[in-house]
């Protein structure tokens, strides 16, 4: 029986892994999250009911109990009711929470060394004073990311910031020293409070478009954190699953930055959708735009024989993708073959477009990648931007001096028509003009995503 | 250092390898799952709950502070499982295949 708890974390670990592998295919996905939630219950229940002698039961049990139970009813309501569109905001608050109760141990682990009156070994201290710093930047840079998310806070440079970060790096460094060669309590809390400023100050001046590779990085900060945790009490399920999320995590960040063209210092540094975005708004192409109406959209998607739809941010800000996929069914009623094109960072986070229409119960297969659609273009008849701004813009290919120079787009100008759902002129969230817009073939259907494409749909009833 | 090497060969082995199957499974991934994968690994870090488990059985009956700070360390490592897996779930959900 003493080896129970070894073997229940072995079979936890080896959850976590099958099934973040499971995660990354489209068909076993769902199934692989169930895999890692039962390795973490193997793992909840070998710590609650067995030590390395046996059964045995935890002592302050009912502590324990009821802090599961408190956490277990408010995180399923929290994460049952959260409307879809608002998921970024609530992976971004519970990352915060795993990074405060890795702080919160820690400063329960160093009262008691503190209080034990012996000396600090460097390998027990350094775990603690890890997980102390790294949890709590990670719950404060989550929080300032959660309220960014949900437009509570707003984007601030300060002058000098580079500078200032080095400097409270430099401190937390200098003051650690200090805390390992005196043992004193002022110095822990020091830290504390030091590590929660940097928080604040890694996180609050980058812009709100790229808040989703800072809760990946900031995911990946709680991983390592959780690890940390694995060493101080040679916890090897702890230590496994905070690696594998730290360095899933940092790969998942570069992967996104990658999406987007965007080196991560660049995005770390708050350059580009931070706070400096109304001075790139300087080309104006001097065009005019072709004003058109939804009757004359709805018959030429009628007949046409293939559209393609591609969603942006506006989609989910207008909740239009119900009636989006409403007008798919219609469109797919009279044989037009109709397509979804996915740009990896189209809304605010990869994946946000699929989920999103995934919820109104638009198929998986008609959801389809940039690098994959981008040769259909040429044979397409009316390609719908739906509140897409950057992604379709030409800037990135033909002008280098544009901000988004190189990031990859799709190449909606090779089809016949281009219909573009807006609610105004006004520029995306990189704060440039789009020449798309002035082309002779493009046509502005001007007004909010859901109510163009319910006039688009009552239109195509009455044809 | 050799020491320090030899003594913790273990852990070195799961961190290093660790690191890699992490690198593995994430780069061919296509870029829909992003968000559900970043979700996903969300609420594995939440094994840090383990941690606090064990700190709040640890802490004497008359150690409030511990008591209390690990109490609440306990209810926010929960909140992160809990919520971490049903707000992924949920979004998985919608990834269903349907056939006409």
């Amino acid at each position: 029986m003493q080896y129970l708890l070894e073997i229940f974390y072995f079979l936890a670990s080896l959850g976590f892994v099958i099934g973040l592998k499971m995660m990354g295919k489209p068909d076993s996905a769902r199934k692989g999250n169930l895999v890692a939630g039962a390795g973490m219950a193997l793992a909840v229940l070998g710590t609650l009911f067995f030590n390395s002698q046996g059964v045995y039961i935890i002592p302050n049990f009912g502590w324990i109990m009821a802090g599961i139970a408190v956490g277990t009813i408010i995180g399923f309501v929290m994460a049952k009711r959260v409307q879809m569109t608002k998921m970024p905001e609530m992976v971004s608050l519970f990352n915060g929470m795993g990074g405060l109760c890795a702080a919160l141990i820690s400063i329960i682990e160093w009262r008691h060394i503190a209080g034990s009156g012996e000396g600090v070994e460097v390998l027990h201290y350094l775990p603690i004073l890890a997980g102390l710093i790294i949890g709590t930047i990670s719950f404060i840079g989550s929080m300032v990311a959660w309220g960014k998310l949900n437009g509570s806070l707003k984007d601030i440079l300060l002058p000098g910031q580079q500078l200032v970060n080095f400097v409270v790096l430099a401190a937390i460094t200098a003051v650690s020293i200090l805390l390992y060669q005196t043992g004193s309590d002022v110095y822990f809390y020091a830290i504390l409070i030091l590590s929660g400023i940097y928080g604040l100050l890694f996180v609050f001046p980058i812009g709100g478009a790229d808040m989703p590779v800072v809760i990946s990085l900031l995911n990946s900060f709680t991983g390592m954190a959780a690890a940390c945790g694995g060493f101080m009490y040679d916890n090897k399920v702890m230590l496994m699953g905070g690696i594998l999320v730290g360095s899933a995590g940092t790969i998942l960040t570069i992967i996104m930055c990658k999406a987007m063209n965007r080196s991560l210092k660049n995005v770390l540094l708050g350059n580009f959708g931070g706070g400096n975005t109304a001075q790139a708004s300087t080309s104006a192409s001097g065009g005019t735009v072709r004003e058109i109406q939804a009757t004359d959209v709805a018959i030429m998607m009628k007949y046409a024989s293939k559209v393609i739809v591609v969603p942006g941010y506006g989609l989910a800000v207008a909740q239009a993708q119900h009636v989006c996929h409403e007008l798919e069914e219609m469109l797919d009623a009279e044989g037009v073959d109709v397509k979804y094109a996915i740009h990896p960072v189209a809304g605010r986070m990869p994946g946000h477009m699929n989920v999103l229409l995934a919820e109104s119960n638009v198929s998986y297969d008609k959801l389809v990648e940039m690098d994959d659609i981008n040769s259909e273009f040429a044979t397409t008849d009316v390609v719908l931007v739906v509140g897409a701004n950057d992604v379709v813009n030409p800037a990135a290919k033909t002008d280098p001096a544009s901000p988004i120079y190189g990031m990859p787009i799709l190449d909606v100008e090779d089809a016949k028509q281009v219909i573009v759902l807006k609610r105004s002129m006004k520029a995306g969230y990189a704060g440039i003009e789009n020449e798309l817009f002035f082309k002779d073939k493009t046509g502005m259907l001007f007004g909010d995503a859901k109510d163009s494409i319910q006039k688009l749909v009552n239109e195509m009833k009455v044809l | 250092m050799l020491e320090f090497i030899s003594n913790n060969i273990t852990f070195l082995y799961l961190i290093v390898l660790m690191i890699i199957v992490g690198i593995e499974l994430i780069s061919h991934v296509p870029s829909v799952l992003h968000t559900p994968l970043m979700s996903g690994a969300n609420a594995i870090h939440g094994v840090v709950l383990i941690g606090a488990i064990i700190v709040l059985g640890k802490a004497e009956s008359n150690d409030y502070f511990s008591l209390i700070v690990g109490f609440i360390g306990v209810i926010v490592g929960t909140l992160n499982v809990i919520g971490g897996f049903v707000v992924t779930d949920r979004m998985l959900e919608m990834f269903k295949k349907k056939k006409k």
